[in-house]
């Protein structure tokens, strides 16, 4: 049983925050896990990503093969595009739908959206949005993570909440709440779908 | 005592050498090696022993500092990226000829695919230029195990070891199983003194040793058991997989690879295991990152009735990391079916974080120079390279470490003017000071700017060397004072920084101009706290 997820973003956005839930998750269960970061010149406003690997068996390589992701979990929507190729055929992608314009050249929403849409299996949810009406605006990677719980398979929402728990425990219980806030809203509004 | 943690490859290097008695790491920030002195930094254990952990101004200065531990007969860790060791190229060949008391490794983070680099250079070839060992984990368990043996192997064999570690191995999580915590050594000098003194009366008789020793090297390697010879079932191909590369065939393969493996962890390359291989099968892919090291030697070790592939005939691509899709191709596997490349994506290329002050000091400066249509700009290592791209289209080269600040003088000698360079205050302490004395004693016609953020920011905000020190230290190296001028990168200073600019332009000696603003990110940490 493995799960090979593409986190992405671009550098700031803090997608290395749901990558250390899910990795904290997935030690708790005693699984392998590998996990590639971008360090570096890209953190600087350009496209970011992670790749995260768990598995009940060996891992070996660090990178997920083209075609092996059965996420891409993405804070940015062109973003989410960018790593296509590695998605699996029956894999999903979860993203968020608020642009991040730091480009002069970003493509037309309307085709980043036309684009999505010809993936078979996509979540796409405002992610900023659901967060501020859960009363939680600076949780909107844990909205992220919410939704990618539905079909997370291997790691049920449960196990991910303690993955919350102790990755924001040293913060005080009202991060931990706030962020719990934003990952059930999270998960309620793929579940909705 | 066993325990687990979840650690990058970084790290488990860093913790690695921690456990094994580590006096002091030596180390200048450089991805993607920064994260080792990071981690010997903020670990309880570098507070409790008083271990050595400051930043060095470059990797000279921390190869020296290391090699006076080793000397001393303690143990050091020396880090930096790829091409730190052009840097400390020189105490680090000269290592080779002292060798080790305690026990030193350096750890070099090479970049294939440029990442974060301006270039791929393969620090193999240095573990051979110099006649050094060289250890290459292939996952972040053996880069804890490996770098804990190589400070034993050291001190046995009386030689430094260098640790080789690519972008994918540096910066990716695993789970490690940590041993025991070892004590640092007691202080012992060198049993052999003649040999740290290398006159040519005494360099000879040691290169003479060092030379036997390097055979003794192979032989280890060939009994390392980091290097290991798995036989298989289809004899029609062997494969040699160094370092990471082993991961990605073994992705490949998971029900195990039906081919002969030659797994390589440990160098020098270990031939009579790779003859043992050709014994097996006829055809050899050899598996590596970086340069073609291992498959050029081989290339002259089998009989010519045996075909070597890899990247010298493009069986793997010629340059570039590897990865599971470019080693599936190379055993000849066909790709998984994937959805292909999104035409709507566009490229997003890193940028100047708003309301970093290089971008303001490069707006004064590209308006400063308007009115001269034959100006360069010469610059150099660090965030503001970014000052390349557009809309700013800035600055006109960028080389290594130090060299806006020399190529300005070359260049102004040919008659080049303005001719204008641009440094960080991290880039300046640590290659930029000679360079400016060299102005000084030239009477150079140029205008060398210091854009100063108080930190080594390109790398995440490390402390930098000369913070607080910059007009201090031009004035000493012999800058007249009322030519070392300081400038606050600001909107609402635009005017007066163009006057200054222009006005250092027209005076055809040496100007310094320091432009200081705290760097952003280290600004809001610090607001934070």
């Amino acid at each position: 049983m493995k799960k090979d997820i593409i986190l992405a973003g671009v550098g700031g956005q803090g997608i290395l925050s749901i990558a250390t839930v899910i990795g904290s998750a997935a030690l708790r269960q005693e699984l392998h896990l590998k996990q590639a970061e971008v360090h570096g010149m890209s953190q600087r406003g350009g496209d970011v990503q992670s790749h995260l690997r768990i598995s009940s068996d060996t891992i070996h390589s660090d990178l997920i093969p083209r075609g092996g992701a059965d996420l891409i979990i993405s804070l940015e929507p062109m973003e989410a595009l960018r790593y296509q190729p590695w998605l699996a055929k029956e894999g999903w992608i979860i993203t968020n739908t608020t642009p991040l314009v730091n480009i002069p050249n970003y493509p037309d929403m309307e085709a980043v959206r036309a684009s999505l849409a010809k993936l078979p299996n996509v979540i796409a949810i405002d992610v900023d949005a659901i967060a501020k009406e859960a009363g939680s605006p600076r949780s909107a990677n844990m909205v992220l993570l919410g939704a990618a719980a539905s079909v997370l398979g291997m790691l049920d929402p449960d196990k991910l909440r303690d993955g919350i728990r102790s990755v924001f425990m040293r913060k005080g219980q009202e991060i931990v709440d706030a962020n719990i806030k934003a990952f059930d809203a999270g998960l309620a509004s793929a579940v909705k779908r | 005592m066993a325990e687990k943690q979840l650690l990058l490859g970084d790290e488990a290097i860093a913790l690695g050498a921690l456990h094994a008695g580590l006096t002091g790491v030596y180390a200048y920030p450089g991805t993607p090696s920064t994260e080792i002195a990071e981690y010997v930094q903020s670990h309880p254990l570098t507070r409790e022993r008083g271990l050595h952990c400051t930043w060095s101004s470059n990797e000279k200065t921390a190869m020296e500092g290391a090699l006076g531990v080793s000397y001393a007969g303690k143990r050091a860790l020396v880090c930096m990226k790829h091409v730190g060791m052009n840097v400390c190229a020189d105490p680090f060949m000269g290592s080779a000829m002292t060798g080790a008391n305690g026990g030193l490794v350096v750890t070099a983070c090479d970049d294939p695919s440029m990442h974060s680099s301006q270039n791929e250079q393969d620090s193999r070839f240095w573990g051979k230029f110099a006649m050094i060992p060289v250890f290459e984990p292939s996952n972040q368990q053996e880069a804890y195990d490996m770098v804990r043996e190589a400070f034993d192997y050291s001190e046995k064999r009386g030689i430094p070891v260098l640790m080789r570690l690519t972008t994918r191995m540096a910066h990716s999580r695993a789970v490690v199983t940590t041993g025991e915590v070892r004590g640092e050594n007691e202080m012992h000098l060198p049993a052999n003194p003649r040999q740290w003194v290398t006159l040519p009366v005494n360099a000879r008789v040691r290169n003479r040793q060092l030379i036997k020793d390097y055979a003794t090297f192979e032989e280890d390697a060939a009994a390392s058991r980091f290097n290991v010879l798995t036989d298989g079932p289809d004899k029609s191909l062997g494969i040699i997989a160094c370092g990471i590369a082993y991961n990605y065939l073994m992705e490949n393969f998971p029900d195990g690879c039906p081919y002969p493996v030659l797994k390589i962890s440990q160098y020098p390359f270990p031939r009579t295991l790779a003859l043992s291989l050709v014994g097996m099968a006829e055809r050899i892919l050899v598996l590596e990152e970086g340069q073609p090291v291992v498959e050029e030697m081989l290339r002259g070790v089998f009989p010519t009735s045996v075909k070597v592939l890899g990247r010298i005939d493009e069986t793997v691509t010629r340059d570039g990391e590897l990865s599971p899709d470019v080693v599936r191709k190379a055993v000849g596997l066909d790709p998984l079916p994937s959805f292909g490349a999104s035409e709507t994506v566009v490229p997003r290329p890193p940028a100047l974080c708003q309301g970093c002050g290089h971008r303001d000091f490069y707006t004064a400066l590209n308006m400063a120079l308007e009115k001269y249509p034959n100006a360069s700009v010469f610059s150099d290592i660090g965030c503001y390279t970014l000052g390349y791209m557009s809309p700013l289209n800035a600055i006109d080269t960028c080389v290594e470490m130090g060299a806006s600040f020399t190529m300005a003088q070359g260049a102004a000698h040919c008659g080049v003017w303005p001719s204008v360079a641009v440094l960080g205050d991290s880039t300046f302490t640590h290659s930029g000071m000679t360079g400016l004395l060299d102005a000084v004693n030239n009477k150079s016609d140029v205008v060398l700017c210091i854009s100063d953020n108080l930190t080594t920011a390109m790398t995440g905000g490390q402390n930098s060397a000369g913070t607080g020190k910059i007009e201090a230290i031009c004035e000493a190296l012999g800058v007249e004072k009322a030519h070392i001028r300081t400038i606050v990168p600001l909107p609402k200073n635009y005017e007066e920084m163009q006057r200054v600019i222009r006005e250092e332009i027209e005076y055809h000696g040496v100007s310094v101009i320091v432009s200081r603003r705290e760097c952003i990110q280290t600004l809001k940490r610090h607001a934070k706290k």
